[in-house]
């Protein structure tokens, strides 16, 4: 079926309610934006991410996530040194160096990152320039584009919105004409982008692009005939300049557990015209087997309090599906930034009395959470097994990012990320 | 610039959170961005420490670049002394931290804080890790140990141990050893630091009549100046393996007047099994296998000894990642008839690897990817670390009972004695062929290394032809594959050479074995 763009209907965008958010500024404790690189550079099989930073940021790379199972993976570092920044050599001249013999070594690459550190970003090293002046001498074999996933302006999955965001003005423009299109937007594990493919092309909807593609040279182009979902709460650059393209942000709650997936998808299909009797017949049986792989776990996790550290932006829609189809409890939820535009439906149907903060002032976030005790603490790895000396049972933030969690299929696996934790405590006798 | 992927040190003040984290009441406050904070799962996640780091970050943003970037850094530091009352407080900027120029030692003086702070300056454009680390223990001695109170007489000689810190390799059970050790010899343990050591303590430290420089990477600066300035004496011979473990006890004992016969009765005393083990008859297959090692200058230097005198292997290469101790370690290579390979660039060590062929590789984390890569057996004798080099166990590298665990770690990986010659005897077997790996350790051992990439450079050097000139035929390739893996690239190699040396384009069965028989030892 193809759907011409005056035939969509995008309900208005809903607001959020009064809910009072404790805003902090203290000592953060929450990996930059470089972290992005660990899942992008899986997922776009052709680019490379150059970081253009320090030894700091090459060893936050291979200590972060413990990556070095790649035999060679498409993400390096162009470390500055003594020399670059007395300008006794020139940065720009060094990079056009080390840009040359990377791209000799991996003739594979098509799309390469130019990555903004802390340092960098600093001292104004114009990385933009610089990926102008090497795409203009490596083109047409390879583009080139940079971003910045510098800890001085993004937080963790901040990093994937820069890379994204970086990539919309290189998308290919749409005729006006156009069918309307679905477009997914934010990096998913493969299984997952291709579980969702078939549910849109079973509801008729066609073939949904996703952004990012899995090769440089298949990024969905954009265009006033394009209508997109998140796939990830973090995104608000991204969302801004695919509006500038003309495209249109359909609201839905994130796709997390049976009800946030037949949601997100709904949203879509009701955009897209299709009518209920249809939706339901697609969605039925993997709605079915999602709330039955939830309702497993739930004895192990009704009425169980979680606090949320801020990390991954990811920490709303968790605690809307840990409470809502789960009867968890959640305490705090601390998100390190909070965009009431993308995740106010997920943060609406969260209960009363929840304390959402933003940013952070770890120690005395620490001192509230030990306060509490909750049952389930979300934090980061430098945390977590100090926590768990104290007593508290944790799951590592992390996990959420790095593991397929969205959609029907991965219902169950997300609810079993947050019982297994209890479930060994339950099992340990020493 | 220099691109690199992996890296074998952190940045310096890296070393310098080594040093405050191995220490009980020492605090460190940063002035760096909040992506830096993923160095506190190097010790809580790779070390399982069970407390965060003593470490204050600043994490500042880029709105606070234009604003007052050195307020928060007071702020910080003022907030960290009162929350956590340290007994000295250390401060610095990491790499991002130091381009700001904030200058965290002169702001930290005007706050006047109730607690001794040590300025550190640790330039991240030009040092790394282990030099951050010797020189924040070194910042610490030089103005910490001049106020304690002066050396008392003694019953008993005694020393301090220097050198350990947190997230070192086996540190924590070398320090067991070691002390252990000393005790035999009738030595008191002043001190040790940093690793568990108080501030106070490092006030004791002139008590000692000597030192013990365990660690040099980290401890022999600060063991350098405490000469200088107390005439403490410090001991050169690192305790890893029964040769050098001997030679460390004559040390010690000529320092503290133990007599000749005294120490040589005292060593000859001591239980080792590995002297035994290595001349046991099953041990006869360990013979001349050829051995690379690279790591920090300590661990090869010690390694290479253990590897030649103690296992009988033969050294083929070996390298270092400390600069520092270049020289050491090129000295090291021309006792073992070997140019040391001196670079910090993990493609430059994974060509020469590729190059050597060796049977064994003794590394860090970084050879062990390297070795798995290649498909070549390795252990980990050297930091950088991972999770799995802290092991429950107690697993000391140095003293007696280091030596008995470096006699395992080095056997461990090898295909053992009969089932290599099984391997040579029966290579069609379906299911025990050398694709297996070696049968005690398990599937996981699976030799084909599974490939997530396209091949690199280094693997090109070890599957396909390295002379494209040359042609092998269908009976030459058939052959070849039944050579043992562990030597099949080093056939491959030498049969090419031999051929284009005799301007032959083709390599036949018979060529292959021209070539073993040229090349045989």
């Amino acid at each position: 079926m193809s759907v011409t763009v005056d035939q969509i209907r995008v309900p208005a965008p809903v607001g959020c309610g009064e809910r009072p958010v404790l805003k902090e500024r203290g000592q953060h404790e929450v990996f930059c934006g470089l972290t992005g690189i660990m899942w992008l550079h899986r997922k776009i099989q052709d680019a490379f991410f150059l970081i253009v930073g320090s030894r700091t940021c090459a060893h936050l790379m291979q200590s972060a996530a413990g990556v070095m199972i790649f035999a060679e993976p498409r993400f390096g570092t162009a470390i500055m040194d003594e020399r670059d920044l007395a300008g006794i050599a020139d940065m720009h001249d060094e990079l056009d160096d080390v840009v040359e013999k990377l791209l000799a070594r991996r003739p594979e690459i098509r799309l390469l990152f130019l990555v903004g550190s802390c340092p960098s970003e600093v001292i104004k090293f114009d990385l933009g320039k610089a990926a102008q002046r090497l795409s203009v001498r490596h083109s047409p074999d390879v583009r080139i584009l940079n971003y910045s996933g510098s800890g001085i302006e993004t937080t963790f999955t901040q990093g994937e919105d820069a890379c994204l965001a970086s990539l919309v003005p290189t998308l290919p423009a749409e005729p006006e004409n156009a069918p309307a299109e679905l477009m997914v937007v934010g990096a998913l594990p493969d299984v997952v982008e291709d579980q969702f493919s078939r549910l849109f092309q079973q509801m008729g909807i066609g073939a949904a692009r996703f952004l990012p593609a899995r090769l440089a040279d298949d990024m969905p182009p954009v265009g006033p005939n394009t209508f997109f979902l998140l796939a990830q709460p973090f995104l608000t650059e991204t969302a801004r300049e695919l509006e500038d393209r003309g495209a249109t942000l359909i609201q839905a709650p994130f796709p997390l557990g049976a009800e946030g997936t037949t949601a997100w998808l709904k949203a879509a299909a009701d955009a897209f015209g299709v009518d209920d009797a249809t939706f339901e017949s697609v969605v039925a049986a993997p709605r079915e087997r999602a709330q039955r792989a939830v309702e497993k776990l739930q004895p192990a996790l009704e009425g169980k309090s979680v606090f949320f550290f801020p990390d991954s932006q990811l920490e709303i829609p968790l605690a809307r599906f840990l409470s809502a189809e789960l009867g968890m409890v959640p305490s705090e939820v601390g998100t390190p930034y909070l965009n009431k535009r993308l995740v106010a439906p997920d943060l609406n149907a969260l209960p009363e009395g929840v304390q959402v903060s933003e940013g952070q002032d770890v120690d005395i976030q620490l001192d509230r959470c030990r306060a509490e005790r909750p049952d389930i603490t979300v934090c980061g790895l430098g945390l977590a097994n100090p926590l768990e000396v104290e007593g508290l049972t944790t799951k590592w933030s992390i996990e959420l990012v790095f593991t397929p969690i969205q959609g029907y299929e991965q219902a169950g696996d997300l609810a079993e990320l947050f019982a297994r934790p209890l479930n060994r405590r339950t099992r340990l006798e020493v | 610039m220099q691109l690199t992927v992996w890296t074998y040190e952190g940045p310096p003040h890296v070393g310098a959170m080594r040093v405050a984290t191995a220490m009980t009441d020492l605090h460190y406050v940063l002035h760096a961005p909040q992506g830096d904070t993923y160095a506190d799962l190097l010790f809580t996640m790779i070390e399982r420490r069970k407390a965060r780091p003593p470490v204050t970050y600043t994490t500042f943003q880029a709105r606070d670049l234009g604003a007052d970037t050195s307020q928060l850094f007071m702020d910080a530091a003022r907030d960290a002394q009162a929350r956590f009352q340290p007994a000295a407080m250390i401060v610095g900027a990491s790499c991002t931290g130091e381009l700001i120029q904030d200058d965290p030692g002169g702001l930290s003086k005007t706050l006047g804080l109730p607690c001794p702070v040590i300025p550190l300056e640790l330039p991240s454009y030009s040092k790394k890790e282990n030099w951050g680390a010797s020189e924040t223990f070194y910042q610490l001695v030089r103005t910490i140990a001049p106020h304690g109170p002066d050396k008392s007489d003694q019953g008993r000689p005694s020393c301090n141990i220097i050198g350990p810190t947190a997230l070192g390799f086996r540190h924590r059970d070398d320090v067991r050893e070691i002390v252990g050790l000393l005790e035999v010899m009738g030595i008191d343990v002043n001190v040790v630091a940093p690793l568990d050591a108080s501030v106070h303590d490092l006030l004791l430290l002139k008590q000692a009549d000597f030192n013990v420089c365990l660690y040099p990477e980290t401890g022999l600066i600060a063991c350098q100046w405490l000469k200088r300035s107390f005439r403490q004496e410090f001991t050169k011979t690192v305790p890893i393996g029964v040769g050098a473990t001997g030679d460390f006890m004559r040390e010690v004992a000529a320092l503290t007047g133990i007599s000749d016969e005294e120490i040589e009765a005292l060593i000859s005393e001591q239980e080792v099994r590995l002297p035994w083990y290595s001349r046991s008859i099953d041990s006869t297959y360990l013979t001349g296998k050829r051995v690379f090692l690279f790591g920090d200058a300590t661990h090869v230097i010690a390694m290479a000894r253990v590897a030649a005198e103690e296992m009988g292997y033969e050294v083929v290469g070996l390298g270092t990642y400390s600069r520092e101790f270049a020289r050491d370690v090129r000295e090291a290579g021309e006792r073992h008839g070997v140019e040391a390979l001196i670079t910090d660039d993990y493609l430059e060590v994974e060509a020469k690897i590729a190059e050597l062929q060796p049977e064994l590789v003794l590394g860090s984390q970084m050879e062990r990817h390297i070795a798995k890569r290649l498909g070549l057996p390795c252990a980990v004798i050297s930091s950088p670390v991972h999770v799995q080099d802290f092991p429950a166990r107690y697993s000391p590298q140095m003293g007696f009972e280091g030596a008995n665990v470096l006699f395992d770690t080095l056997v461990h990986p090898l295909t053992m004695g009969l089932e290599e010659h099984l391997l040579h005897m029966f290579r069609d077997d379906f299911e025990f062929n050398d694709e297996a790996g070696p049968s005690h350790l398990g599937h996981g051992s699976a030799r084909a290394p599974v490939k997530t990439e396209p091949q690199n450079e280094a693997d090109a050097a070890t599957i396909a032809p390295t002379d494209t000139a040359l042609r092998w035929t269908v009976e030459g390739e058939a052959e070849l594959k039944k050579i043992p893996f562990f030597v099949r690239g080093k056939a491959r190699r030498n049969t090419e050479r031999y051929a284009t040396e005799r301007g032959l384009a083709e390599i036949s069965l018979e060529t292959l074995y021209e070539a073993k028989s040229h090349f045989s030892r």
